[in-house]
C-alpha cells in the first residue's frame, strides 16, 4: 500500500515537471516565433538599416576573421598528422591523408565546428550588447521614437551574418587545407605530392555546396537565438550575462541538432 | 478638450495588481507630475500611457483618439509626436551625442545632412549644451547626459514629452536647471509634459498639476498652490515628510 501511494506520488510528480517544462518550451518557442514576426516587418527607413548592416557586418563578421583563421590553419594541420598516424599502413596509399583532410575539413570542421566558436563569439556578443540596451532602456527609446526595435536591431545582422558566414566558412575550408599542406611540408607526415594528389582526388563539389548551405542555417540560428535572449532579458548586470551564456549554449545546441537534420536531409 | 485623457486605467503583472483604476486628464502646454512613493506604479502608469505596457482594462485618448484602437501606422504617427526622457537617460553609447539627438531625425525627418545637423544644433542649444557634438555619452557629466536625452525628445518637435525621473541622480542645483529647461520646453512648444518624480523641489517649482499616486491608486490631484492647503493626509504625509518641508508647512 505505502509503495503505491509512492508511485502515484512520484507519477504525478513526472507529470508535473513533465508539463511544466512542455509549457515553458511552448512558450520559449512562441515568444521566438513572435519575436522573428516583428523582426521581419518592412524597416522604417531602408537607408539607416543599410548602414546598421554594415556596422554589424564589421563587428560580427570581419572581426571574427582573425579567430577563424588561426583556428582553421592548426585544425586542418592537426587533422593531418593525426590522419597520417591513423593510416599508417603499407596498404593505403598515402594520399588518402590528403583525401581525409579535405573531407574531413569541408563536410564537418568548416562549416559545423567553425560555426560552433561564431555562437560562442558573435552568439555572446548579440545577447550581451542587447541585453545591456534592454536593461539601460535604450531598446524601450527606439520603441518610443516609433522604431520597430526588433527589426532594426536584429534584421541587419541577420542578414551580416547570413551574407558574411559562408564567406568566412570558405576561407576557413582554404586555411584548414593549407594548413594540412605546411603540416605535410614543414614535418613530414605525409610527402606534400601526395597530400596534393590526396585533396584533388575524388572531389565532389557538393561538399562545399553542402557546406554553405549549412553555414546559412546556422548563421540564422546563431544570430536569432542570441538576439532572442537578448531582447527579452530582464532584471540587471547578472540577468545580462546569464542570458548571454544561455544564447550560447541554445544557439550551439540548434547548431549542432540542425546540423543532423540537415546532413539526413542533403546527403541521406 | 484634454491632450492625454485616461479613463479606469488598470493593469497587473502576473497575480499583482500594479494600477488599480485610475482616470485623470492632462492639458495641452503644461507640466503634469505624477508623484507617490517608490512601488506605487508611477513608471508602470508612465509605460502604460506611452504604450510600452499592454494596458489591462481601461481607456488612453491622445486628442480623442484612443491609443489601443489604433492601427499600427497611427500608432507609429504617434509615436513620432511622443519625446521621452528615460530615468537612466537611455542614450546609445555606441553613437556620438550630436548622432543621438540626430537619431530620430535620421529615421523619420526626410530632412538633408545639414538641416539634420542645424536641427540637433538647435536642440543642444535649447538645453544650453555647447562644444559636446562630437563626445560620447559616457564622457560627458550625469547632468549633461539629462540635457542630451532632453535635446533627443525634443527633436521631432513632439506633442507630448513624458519624463521618468529626470532629477534622480543629480545635485540639487542641477535638478533645478533641469526642471526648468523642461518647463522652458513645455512653454515654448506648447506642449503637453508629464513627469514621474519624486522630487519635492520639482513639485514646488514647474507642477502645473500634480497627481499623487498610492497601491496604484489616483489619491489625489491639483496645482502646487493647493499641495499647501490640502488637508489630504496621504497627500500631507508625502510630501510633508521631512523636516524642511515641515518647517515649511508650520511657517505657512
Amino acid at each position: 500500500m505505502k509503495l503505491y501511494f509512492v508511485l502515484i506520488i512520484r507519477r504525478q510528480n513526472y507529470f508535473y515537471f513533465s508539463d511544466m517544462f512542455l509549457t515553458s518550451a511552448i512558450k520559449y518557442i512562441g515568444r521566438y516565433f513572435i519575436l522573428l514576426g516583428k523582426v521581419f516587418r518592412r524597416p522604417e527607413n531602408m537607408r539607416e538599416y543599410v548602414k546598421a548592416f554594415w556596422s554589424d557586418l564589421e563587428l560580427l563578421g570581419l572581426n571574427s576573421l582573425g579567430i577563424v583563421s588561426i583556428i582553421s590553419l592548426f585544425v586542418g594541420a592537426v587533422v593531418t598528422i593525426q590522419t597520417a598516424f591513423n593510416l599508417n599502413d603499407p596498404l593505403i596509399p598515402n594520399y588518402y591523408v590528403g583525401i581525409a583532410t579535405r573531407e574531413s575539413i569541408i563536410l564537418e570542421f568548416s562549416p559545423t565546428i567553425i560555426s560552433l566558436i561564431l555562437a560562442g563569439k558573435v552568439g555572446s556578443n548579440i545577447a550581451s550588447t542587447m541585453g545591456s540596451m534592454r536593461v539601460s532602456e535604450q531598446i524601450d527609446a527606439l520603441d518610443i521614437m516609433g522604431i520597430n526595435s526588433a527589426s532594426y536591431l536584429i534584421l541587419p545582422k541577420i542578414i551580416a551574418l547570413i551574407f558574411f558566414n559562408p564567406i568566412l566558412i570558405v576561407l576557413s575550408m582554404f586555411l584548414g587545407i593549407w594548413g594540412g599542406y605546411l603540416a605535410a611540408t614543414f614535418i613530414g607526415v605525409v610527402s606534400p605530392t601526395d597530400f596534393l594528389v590526396g585533396i584533388q582526388s575524388d572531389f565532389n563539389s557538393f561538399y562545399i555546396v553542402y557546406s554553405l548551405i549549412k553555414t546559412v542555417f546556422f548563421a540564422f540560428l546563431i544570430t536569432t537565438i542570441s538576439a532572442y535572449y537578448g531582447y527579452y532579458v530582464k532584471g540587471g548586470a547578472v540577468e545580462v550575462g546569464i542570458n548571454a551564456t544561455k544564447a550560447v549554449v541554445s544557439s550551439s545546441i540548434a547548431v549542432i541538432v540542425a546540423n543532423y537534420i540537415l546532413t539526413q536531409i542533403l546527403l541521406g | 478638450m484634454a491632450a492625454i485623457e485616461v479613463h479606469n486605467l488598470k493593469k497587473s503583472f502576473d497575480e499583482q495588481e500594479v494600477l488599480k483604476g485610475i482616470s485623470t486628464t492632462f492639458e495641452k502646454g503644461k507640466t503634469n507630475l505624477i508623484i507617490g512613493q517608490s512601488g506605487s506604479g508611477k513608471t508602470v502608469f508612465l509605460k502604460s500611457l506611452i504604450g510600452l505596457h499592454q494596458i489591462d482594462e481601461g481607456e488612453i485618448l491622445y486628442d480623442g483618439r484612443e491609443l489601443s484602437n489604433m492601427d499600427t501606422n497611427a500608432k507609429k504617427s504617434l509615436r513620432t509626436d511622443m519625446g521621452m526622457v528615460f530615468q537612466g537617460n537611455a542614450l546609445f553609447d555606441s553613437l556620438s551625442i550630436e548622432d543621438n539627438v540626430k537619431f530620430a531625425l535620421d529615421m523619420f525627418s526626410g530632412m538633408s545632412s545639414s538641416e539634420k545637423t542645424d536641427r540637433a544644433n538647435f536642440c543642444l542649444e535649447k538645453v544650453h549644451l555647447k562644444d559636446v557634438n562630437n563626445k560620447f555619452p559616457a564622457e560627458v557629466s550625469g547632468g549633461m547626459q539629462k540635457r542630451v536625452a532632453l535635446a533627443r525628445a525634443i527633436a521631432l518637435s513632439p506633442k507630448y514629452l513624458f519624463c521618468d525621473e529626470p532629477n534622480s541622480g543629480l545635485d540639487p542645483k542641477t535638478a533645478i536647471v533641469i526642471d526648468n529647461l523642461i518647463q522652458e520646453i513645455t512653454q515654448d512648444f506648447d506642449i503637453t509634459t508629464i513627469i514621474n518624480t519624486h522630487d519635492m523641489n520639482s513639485v514646488m517649482e514647474i507642477g502645473d498639476k500634480i497627481i499623487y499616486i498610492k497601491h496604484g491608486l489616483k489619491v489625489w490631484s491639483g496645482t502646487k498652490d493647493e499641495i499647501l492647503s490640502t488637508d489630504n493626509e496621504d497627500i500631507n504625509d508625502f510630501v510633508f515628510c521631512s523636516k524642511l518641508f515641515k518647517s515649511i508647512k508650520k511657517n505657512l
